[in-house]
Order: C-alpha cells, then sequence, then structure tokens
C-alpha cells in the first residue's frame, strides 16, 4: 500500500467516526471535552456553530453519529452523544453575547427563504451576518418549520425551540408568517439576488383508496396534519381507542400524543416486521413504555364504519420473505383478517414533498416522483438563483440534515451573489496540533474509563401521560453527564507517526491495548490486512500506512478499535508517536473568501 | 503519565486452550524507561505463556535486582512472584523448585544481576540442571544506576558516556555450554518471531534452559558506538536456524523453509523444528555451538537462535530423586517412617 497520505484532512476525518457520520461534521469529542470541564457554554458553542439547534437536536436528533460511535465497537454501547448534546444546552449560561448580534453592515444582496424550518433557518443564520437583507416566509405563525409543528411538546419544549429560533430570527431576519407563498413566480418577480426553498416534505401520505376511508372522514387523520393542529391548539382531544398506522418515528409521535390527549387504548399497527421498523430504536421503546402495544405484519385492509361511525380497522396479517437479492415482498399467510377497533385513526405512513406553488415554466426542472432537479453538492436547482435544500431538496430526512444542506446552500448563495462559480467550495478548515504537555503528559484526559452507557432519567409516566407538554426525558444532571463525557474516547485525538523517527523498538507495539499497530512487509491491502497482530476485518475502517522503515518494513496501524489512549505515544523514547488533535470546521458562508464583483 | 493499561482489548481477541485471554497473562503497565527492549520480552513471555495454555497460577516468576528484574511487575500478574536480592534469584528460585516441581519456573535477570554479582550463583544453578526457564535481559550496562558497563559490555564498546569499555566481556551462553547446561539460546528483544519459540521451547525443557536476550537500553546503551544498541544487533545478528515450537497436540504443518531442517523432540513430546540450518552447525553437538559462537564472535557478529539443546539430560529432581509431590503438601504421615519402617531400619544395624 501506498504511505497514508496525511496531507488529505479526510483521512483523519474519518478516523472521528461521529463527526464523519454527522451529516454537518459537528466537532463532537471537541464539545464533550468542554462538558468534561464544565465549560457549557463552550461546549454550546461548538454546536451552535455547526449544528445550529443544539438544544432541539439534543432532544430530538436522529443520531447518525452514534451507531458509528468508535465505542460501540468496543464494549457494547456508544456514548450518549445526542444526550450529552443536550446537557450543553441546559447547563450553558447566557450565551446571547457570543452569537453574531446585528445590526449587520449591509452587502447590498437580498435572499427570499421559503419555508421557516431548520434549513431555511441555518442559511438564514449563515447570511446574516454577512450583510444579507433575509427575508423569511412560514404559512405557521412561528419559525421552527416540523421542529415546531411535528415534534410533540413532551420531547422538545417550546421555550427551547424558540430560544434558537429566536437567536436567528433576532438577527434582523424580515419574517412573513403566517404567509403562504402560492406562487414562485411572485417571489421571482421580485428583487431577490437567490431564492432558497425549505419547505419540507409537508405532504402526508393517505390510503385514499382503502375501502371505507370516505366513510368516517373526520375520524380518519393524517399524522402530521393532526400533530401540527396538536401542536398549534387546534386539537385537544382524541378518542378513547386510537390506531397509529405505520412505524416510523412520526408514528411514535402520533400515539404517544394520543396517550396524552384522551387515548386509553392506543396500538400502532404496522406491515413490516418489528425489527424492521423505520423509527429508532428510542422512540420505540418510549412508546413502549407508555403502555403502546406494536402489531407488526399487519396489512391495512379496510376501515369499519357503521352508520358513518368510524368502528376500528381490518387487517391482513403478512410475513415478510426475502429474495435472492435480500429483498422483501410482504406475503399474506392464511390467517383470519384481523378487526381493531378505534375511535380515531391516524395515518403514519410517510410524507411526500409537494410544490404545488413552484409553477412549471420558470425553468425549474423537476425530475423523477415530481422532485426537483438539485444538485448534491451545491443545491442549486436548474435556475440558478434557486436553490433547495432540507426535506424539500431530496425528500424526507431529519433535521441534522436539513442543517447540513443550509450551510451548504448558503456557500452557494454568497458563491452566487459573489458571481463566483458554485462548484469552486472553499476547503474545510482543519487543524494538526501536538497535545504533548510534557515527557509523558497529554492535554487531554488520556485515561480510558470502564464505565457503561448512563440512562437518562425519565419523568413519571403517570404524570406526563396527563400532560402533553411536560417533557418526558429529564436529561443528565451535571454528575452524570460528566461521567457520560469520560466515555468519549477523543478519536479527534490523532495518533500521528514520523518513521523518520522510529526505531523500531517494538515498544508501541507491545504496549497497545487493542493491538493495532503491527510492523510487518508492505502488500496490497487486503493481503496486509490479514497479516497484522489482529487481522483488519472491518473494511470501513482505514489501514494507516507509514514508509519504508530501516529494516524494510512499514508501520501499519489499523484505525478500527484505537482506543485514542496515547499509550503508543508514551512509551514510544523517539516522539516517532505523536498524539495531536485534528480540527475540521466544515466550510461555511463566511469562509468564502470575498471577490471583487464583476 | 499513565499508570494504568485501558481495559478494552480487541474484540476479535482469542481465548487459549483453558479458556484464558491474552489480557490474563498481562501484568502492570510499565514504568521502565519508554523503548526499553526488556518491554518486549515481557511481551514475549506473555504471549509464549498465553500460547502455550499455562494457567497463570501454576507460573512462578523469580528475580533480583535491576531494570530486568523489575520487569516481573509487568507480566503475568495472576501468578506467582518473588523479587528477590541483587544476584540470588538463582538461590530462590533453588528453594521454590525443590520445594514444588508441579509450577513452571522462570527466572529473570540481567546482565548485571548474573554476569557480576550472581556469577558464583549462576554458575551453580547451571550444573545443578534446575528445572526452570533462566532468561537474561541483557543490555551490557547498569541502567537503573545511569548506564555503567555491565560484564557482558564487549571491549570497545562504549554507551552514553563515551568512554569505550577496556574488560572482556562475558559471554553467557559460552559460559552456560561451558558449565554444562541442556538448553542454551540466545536471541534478541526486537525479534519475536524469534524469541517467542525459543521461551515456549525454554518452558517445555525439563531441566535448566538459558536464554540470553539482548535488550537494548535506550537511555544509556543505545549509542552508534554501542554494540548492544538495535541498529548494531539489527545489523550484526546471525543465526543458528529458524526454530519453530511446535506443542505436544499439534501436528507440524509449519512450510518448508529452504535449507536444512531438523525436527528435536522434547521429553513431554513437543518439538522444536528447526529450518534453514547454519552450515557446520548441529544443535545437538555441544562442541559445534561453542565453535559457532566463537567463530561470530571473532566476526563481530552476534549469533542467536537454539545454540545447543539435550533434552534428555538429567534434571535435578530426577538427579536427586526427589518425591513428586509438592512440600506442602506432605503431612507428618508422609514424613515419619511408621513403626513397622523403624523396625525395618533399627533391624539393619543389628
Amino acid at each position: 500500500m501506498k504511505p497514508t497520505d496525511l496531507k488529505d484532512p479526510e483521512y483523519f476525518h474519518k478516523v472521528v467516526d461521529c463527526q464523519y457520520a454527522c451529516p454537518a461534521h459537528t466537532p463532537v469529542p471537541e464539545y464533550i471535552r468542554m462538558i468534561a470541564l464544565e465549560r457549557y457554554d463552550d461546549a454550546y458553542m461548538i454546536n451552535w456553530e455547526s449544528n445550529v439547534f443544539p438544544g432541539v437536536l439534543g432532544r430530538t436528533c436522529d443520531r447518525p453519529c452514534e451507531p458509528a460511535c468508535r465505542r460501540g465497537r468496543v464494549e457494547e454501547e456508544p456514548v450518549a452523544i445526542c444526550r450529552l448534546k443536550r446537557v450543553a444546552a441546559d447547563m450553558k449560561g447566557n450565551v446571547r453575547d457570543r452569537i453574531p448580534q446585528g445590526p449587520f453592515p449591509a452587502n447590498g444582496k437580498k435572499v427570499a427563504l421559503i419555508g421557516g424550518g431548520p434549513a431555511s433557518l441555518t442559511v438564514a443564520r449563515d447570511l446574516a451576518p454577512l450583510g444579507y437583507e433575509i427575508h423569511l416566509f412560514d404559512e405557521q405563525k412561528a419559525g421552527g418549520g416540523f421542529m415546531r409543528s411535528q415534534i410533540p411538546a413532551f420531547r422538545l419544549p417550546e421555550q427551547v425551540l424558540d430560544e434558537e429560533v429566536n437567536y436567528i430570527l433576532d438577527m434582523g431576519v424580515h419574517k412573513h408568517f403566517n404567509t403562504y407563498v402560492s406562487s414562485m413566480k411572485e417571489i421571482l418577480a421580485q428583487d431577490y439576488d437567490a431564492v432558497f426553498v425549505g419547505t419540507g416534505a409537508p405532504r402526508g401520505k393517505d390510503l385514499p383508496k382503502l375501502p371505507g376511508r370516505w366513510d368516517a372522514k373526520e375520524r380518519v387523520h393524517i399524522g402530521i396534519d393532526w400533530l401540527a393542529s396538536v401542536a398549534f391548539e387546534h386539537t385537544e382531544k382524541i378518542g378513547k381507542k386510537v390506531i397509529v398506522v405505520g412505524g416510523g418515528n412520526t408514528a411514535m409521535d402520533c400515539c404517544r400524543t394520543a396517550r396524552r390527549l384522551g387515548g386509553t387504548d392506543v396500538k400502532v399497527v404496522v406491515r413490516s416486521p418489528f425489527e424492521e421498523m423505520k423509527a429508532s430504536p428510542w422512540e420505540i421503546s418510549d412508546a413502549q413504555h407508555e403502555d403502546i402495544p406494536i402489531l407488526s405484519c399487519h396489512n391495512p385492509k379496510a376501515f369499519v364504519t357503521e352508520n358513518g361511525v368510524l368502528k376500528g380497522m381490518m387487517f391482513q396479517k403478512v410475513e415478510a420473505v426475502y429474495d435472492d437479492n435480500g429483498k422483501r415482498r410482504l406475503v399474506p399467510t392464511d390467517e383470519p383478517e384481523v378487526f381493531i377497533e378505534a375511535d380515531d385513526v391516524l395515518l403514519a405512513i410517510g410524507q411526500d414533498n409537494a410544490f404545488p406553488w413552484i409553477e412549471k415554466d420558470l425553468g425549474i426542472e423537476f425530475g423523477e416522483w415530481d422532485m426537483p432537479v438539485v444538485d448534491k453538492v451545491t443545491f442549486q436547482s436548474t435556475l440558478p438563483k434557486v436553490f433547495f435544500g432540507g426535506d424539500a431538496a431530496f425528500g424526507p430526512e431529519n433535521v441534522i440534515t436539513a442543517v447540513a444542506h443550509g450551510h451548504q446552500a448558503a456557500v452557494s448563495i454568497e458563491l452566487f451573489c459573489q458571481q463566483s462559480d458554485v462548484h469552486q467550495r472553499p476547503a474545510p478548515i482543519t487543524n494538526l496540533y501536538s497535545q504533548k504537555m510534557g515527557i509523558h503528559e497529554w492535554s487531554y484526559d488520556n485515561g480510558v474509563v470502564s464505565d457503561l452507557r448512563y440512562q437518562v432519567p425519565h419523568a413519571n409516566k403517570e404524570i406526563t401521560l396527563t400532560n402533553r407538554k411536560l417533557e418526558v426525558e429529564l436529561g443528565f444532571d451535571m454528575p452524570t453527564g460528566y461521567k457520560e463525557a469520560m466515555r468519549c474516547l477523543n478519536c479527534d485525538v490523532q495518533t500521528v507517526f514520523q518513521e523518520n523517527r522510529c526505531i523500531e523498538c517494538d515498544a508501541c507495539v507491545d504496549v497497545c491495548p487493542t493491538s493495532c499497530i503491527t510492523f510487518t512487509t508492505n502488500g496490497e491491502e487486503d493481503d496486509l490486512r490479514q497479516r497484522l497482530t489482529m487481522p483488519a476485518n472491518n473494511p470501513d475502517q482505514d489501514l494507516y500506512v507509514s514508509d519504508v522503515l530501516p529494516t524494510a518494513r512499514v508501520m501499519v496501524k489499523d484505525e478500527d478499535v484505537c482506543l485514542h489512549c496515547g499509550l503508543c505515544a508514551e512509551r514510544c523514547p523517539t516522539s516517532a508517536w505523536d498524539m495531536q488533535k485534528f480540527l475540521y470546521n466544515v466550510s461555511k458562508a463566511s469562509h468564502v473568501c470575498p471577490t471583487e464583483a464583476v | 503519565m499513565s499508570y494504568k493499561r485501558p481495559a478494552f482489548r480487541h474484540p476479535d481477541a482469542a481465548i487459549n486452550e483453558i479458556g484464558f485471554h491474552q489480557k490474563d497473562y498481562e501484568g502492570a503497565l510499565s514504568t521502565l524507561c519508554a523503548g526499553c527492549g526488556h518491554d518486549s520480552i515481557s511481551a514475549a513471555i506473555i504471549q509464549a505463556c498465553f500460547e502455550l495454555s499455562i494457567p497463570p497460577h501454576r507460573i512462578a516468576k523469580i528475580s533480583g535486582i535491576g531494570c530486568s528484574s523489575k520487569t516481573p511487575t509487568y507480566f503475568l500478574a495472576n501468578s506467582h512472584g518473588f523479587n528477590s536480592v541483587h544476584g540470588r534469584m538463582p538461590s530462590v528460585a533453588t528453594g521454590a523448585v525443590m520445594a514444588n516441581k508441579d509450577l513452571t519456573y522462570i527466572g529473570v535477570s540481567g546482565d548485571g544481576d548474573t554476569a557480576s554479582i550472581g556469577m558464583g550463583q549462576f554458575a551453580h544453578v547451571v550444573r545443578r540442571n534446575l528445572n526452570m526457564v533462566y532468561i537474561v535481559m541483557n543490555n551490557g550496562c547498569y541502567g537503573l544506576t545511569k548506564g555503567q558497563d555491565s560484564a557482558t559490555a564487549d571491549v570497545g564498546s562504549s554507551g552514553k558516556a563515551g568512554v569505550p569499555t577496556m574488560f572482556s566481556s562475558i559471554d553467557l551462553a559460552g559460559l552456560a555450554l561451558e558449565l554444562g547446561a541442556g538448553f542454551v539460546a540466545r536471541s534478541f528483544s526486537g525479534d519475536k518471531n524469534q524469541l517467542i519459540p525459543l521461551i515456549k521451547a525454554g518452558i517445555s525443557h525439563d531441566g535448566f534452559a538459558l536464554i540470553d536476550v539482548l535488550s537494548p537500553c535506550v537511555t544509556f546503551n543505545n549509542t552508534k558506538s554501542s554494540t548492544k544498541s538495535y541498529t548494531y544487533v539489527r545489523d550484526h545478528m546471525e543465526s543458528t536456524s529458524i526454530a519453530d515450537f511446535v506443542p505436544v497436540k499439534k501436528e507440524i504443518t509449519a512450510s518448508v523453509q529452504p535449507g536444512e531442517s531438523k525436527t528435536i523432540e522434547m521429553h513431554d513430546g513437543s518439538k522444536i523444528s528447526l529450518s534453514s540450518i547454519a552450515e557446520g552447525w548441529d544443535p545437538k553437538d555441544r562442541l559445534s555451538a561453542i565453535n559457532a559462537i566463537h567463530k561470530a564472535s571473532l566476526e563481530g557478529e552476534v549469533l542467536t537462535g537454539l545454540l545447543y539443546i539435550d533434552a534428555a539430560q538429567p534434571p535435578v529432581h530426577k538427579l536427586l530423586n526427589t518425591v513428586d509431590a509438592p512440600l506442602n503438601s506432605l503431612q507428618e504421615r508422609d514424613l515419619v517412617p511408621s513403626q513397622e519402617a523403624l523396625e525395618e531400619i533399627n533391624m539393619g544395624f543389628r
């Protein structure tokens, strides 16, 4: 193999598994260390810079970082990264003075943001301090988009959302709430330099052709619309018996909200097998904890009504059959159909994008499934001044993905408004520097604790079920937050090897607890992976290969289960190994170098 | 400074035949200088004992004084240990071996501990063919007292102080051969592929086994002018053969190396397979071993590998016809002759 190119920032970025997996590439270990140091404001600001909504995400994020966490490969469970983010948000003091405050010197550019969700707000956050005049349009009465309308208050208290939305709106954003934009043509006719579409995926899927669907239609609700109606206090109660159809996170939010609005017998009914439900495992277990049974492998057959009154639903039992390619088919079984009683039915079977307000003759091309044609890197549509982001760009994802889109769209808008090429994007900002403090001392806590993952305490169910606004998860207290923070392995503190210093004494090989380091003759990657002290059987993780050493061997380090404990560097007599902190910040609009307008 | 090794090991780490992980053979985190050759020897002992599936509590490790003699803290934390007086490891080992022949004895000593203050002790333990592996961690200097030359430092070699050694050196392997040792080997801390099979073979050898391991002192004797530096040893290492240790239960499947090869059977049925055997050397011929050592020494080379083996040489227990049971398990009835036996003895004098 060729020696590893450390000049490529993506090599060490990939070693920081959590940060690499995060769509917004939040520097996770850096903020976790701040939490351990009780520097909550700093921890919050690192998050805020990167993911804009630390308090919201600390409660509701889909957490792609956690399955990626290295800790999950060396023991059972990953670090509770998401809940530590919440610790930063909960424990911080007043950070107002660290957030950019307007008025900002105007740059003469004007941008319209359609939709007030996380993607649009991120664009606003990135562009407002650069002097843009931002106009934000949303049909709701307040900003936040689906974070406000779809995430129930018992998971995300309104004041947490308000605080973080207001940090952005207070930057001098022109708010146009309660304003449904019904024509893109009208927007384009105005003098905006760029338009960003962050309208989400607002149309909940229905079962329009299912027998009986329209016979008692006032008791059959579209999940996301019903949640919004609850959030804006148009709906305050529901029948005792409720069926929630669907197995995603919206279904979990629907069933748990129904429990709080008078539903005593709430069931989730899903077509797929339980193991393949789309909802996050923790959301499923939270629902089960609230006495909500989940019936899997039930395919809806009909709504049952009597004299226009909903009585329940019929389901056919199915089983999952997989073909040779692993593709799933749900095949009906011979079992009799199942009738389940219901006063109300909530349909949470997915959601679609909908752009009825974008005229088809504007030059904004639409492709498959009526989705706009959007560049995956620049988020630019086929009409150069129009950009898409969040669920509106590529279909339903999650808040953190919307934020990541927002940052990149803001970069594009800044480039576009400077009349630069939107494909010439600024490089990420990286830094790599030694953590050596003394002969055997590091400026990070290199000890590895053996603590298992701490559980987040929940409020008493008897109480939370009576009030939909009472938050269920209580968050870690300071001591537990500290202990959980100490579980982080500091993967951003990299093991950096300098072959010209190595005397091949084997000290690093002998001391490495997880047998990551091998000195051997070079070879092709597949062969080399098998010749290591411990075969490197996780192809997702790279091998760090040095140049040739005096004995004609190379140093090979399997990054897979390195604990970043620093023992290799501590036991190295010549400092050929060093522990160096790698910071990686995704390029943002403020990193675009100003150019003279052409 | 880290004083504790993290508890986690590689998730795919194997277990041996008796259900232990290699972790169960480890010791505390070393406090020797970073890069010390001794740490590599400790690691080799850990791996050898793990791979031989010896229950850790059936091993006793005994040492004297010095950097080398500190190392038993850094391996086999679950084994018996005795950190004795300077140069007196052989005496303590003798007592332990005589008291219980069931344990595996690993003696750890250094060049100062063995070739100077403990020389008399060393000579006699070799003569008696005590059942133990005697590992010398040989760095040619007194590291613990700031690197003075030891008795194994070669003439003309100089360490960090820069003053070449004036006195001729003692070759412990050669001496052991003179004194009649039945297993003599030399190795290098930086070559575990060679060292680990030798330790395994030494442990399996019924009788005294000397392994003289060149182990560079990174702090005081890893200089360009030293003959015990990493670079010098690597550049001047010659080996008698490539040794592979084959435990009793495994069949020899090792790939055939070019050159002459030979298999030596040990008393317990395990085997040492030797390949790429050096010209003019026979592992069972003491004279050829002595010759080979001297020849290499004259050429400024360091001869490593298995130097001599006589698997049939009677160990001390056989020579003295000692009792099989550990002494602490002997009861009064085992020790005091019965009335009839006494009568019989007395009759012999009448």
